[in-house]
């Protein structure tokens, strides 16, 4: 580790490479170390996360239920007519 | 239904899932609409504005899946042949009623350079430690979960979405919300690892940032 140590203003811009494990080796290790000592960007990858798993949760979205009824007429229509030709 | 861990489903499964489709699953179907509702209605509402108008295109794109079901072979993923028809008939729909089609990441996906966090945040050059934190980031980790799952939390995550950039909105979407891999968004989209990286990237970084601004008032 005697080249060089990354700033808190480079770490940050390395969150998504690191996050998707597409760093190379040795920016992972340099990004690793700098946290080990790195309050402050220990707490940003962490709001990160958190950010990521808040997103996430918006996949969960009720379908109304019109559609829901359309959308299972629609394939049961479509079956039979397959079933009929 | 909706996997809590946003993980794409396996080629296998896929296979799985297009026998039960061809079978006539009923299941198996409903299971298929509900896991991608979410992300369809928002990149439909790209195109198309009103979530009333992104409903009828997602209708209409599950029976143009229903319809092409027995010609899909499988060159892509099933998942992307049913987003293709989705942004075809959200341009289609678009076109009709001259709005405006949004640039995408189809088409563009450099935007000018936008650091991940505001320059002045850090210690200039010729400090004792250019580059470092002025000020520690807040610990989220002690936040109360139910802020941090609240119905306000929500919205302002979803107001932050809303305002990104389209191609940075796609590329979030489809990465974060309907859990696809890079390499799926790259061969959807068209773009690069690096491009589509940079564009997840500053939607995430945007998106943390507005979540700062709201959960440390």
């Amino acid at each position: 580790m005697a080249e060089r140590e990354l700033t808190c203003q480079e770490l940050v811009e390395l969150i998504t490479s690191y996050l998707d494990d597409a760093l190379t080796s040795e920016e992972r290790q340099l990004l690793e170390h700098h946290l080990t000592y790195c309050h402050g960007c220990r707490a940003y990858l962490e709001q990160m996360r958190v950010t990521l798993r808040l997103v996430g949760r918006l996949s969960t979205e009720d379908i109304p239920d019109d559609l829901r009824d359309e959308l299972l007429a629609a394939f049961h229509n479509l079956r039979k007519s397959a079933d009929g030709a | 239904m909706n996997d809590p861990d946003n993980q794409p489903p396996r080629p296998a499964d896929e296979m799985a899932l297009l026998d039960a489709l061809r079978r006539g699953d009923e299941q198996a179907f409903l299971a298929l609409v509900t896991m991608h509702y979410a992300a369809m209605l928002r990149l439909a509402q790209m195109y198309v504005g009103s979530r009333a108008v992104a409903e009828e295109v997602i209708q209409e794109t599950w029976i143009g899946v229903l319809q092409g079901l027995s010609r899909f072979e499988g060159r892509s993923s099933l998942k992307t042949w049913i987003f293709r028809i989705l942004l075809n008939r959200a341009r289609t729909r678009a076109q009709r009623e001259n709005r405006t089609i949004p640039f995408s990441a189809l088409t563009s996906a450099s935007e000018s350079d936008e650091p991940a966090v505001d320059p002045d945040a850090f210690a200039p050059p010729g400090a004792r430690y250019p580059g470092g934190w002025l000020t520690s980031p807040a610990e989220w980790d002690t936040l109360p979960e139910e802020r941090l799952l609240s119905r306000e939390t929500r919205q302002h995550v979803d107001a932050a979405l809303t305002t990104l950039p389209p191609a940075q909105r796609e590329v979030i979407t489809l990465r974060d919300i309907d859990g696809w891999s890079a390499h799926e968004v790259c061969d959807y989209l068209g773009i690069s690892e690096a491009n589509q990286r940079v564009l997840l990237h500053r939607a995430r970084s945007r998106v943390r940032h507005a979540l700062a601004d709201y959960l440390q008032n």
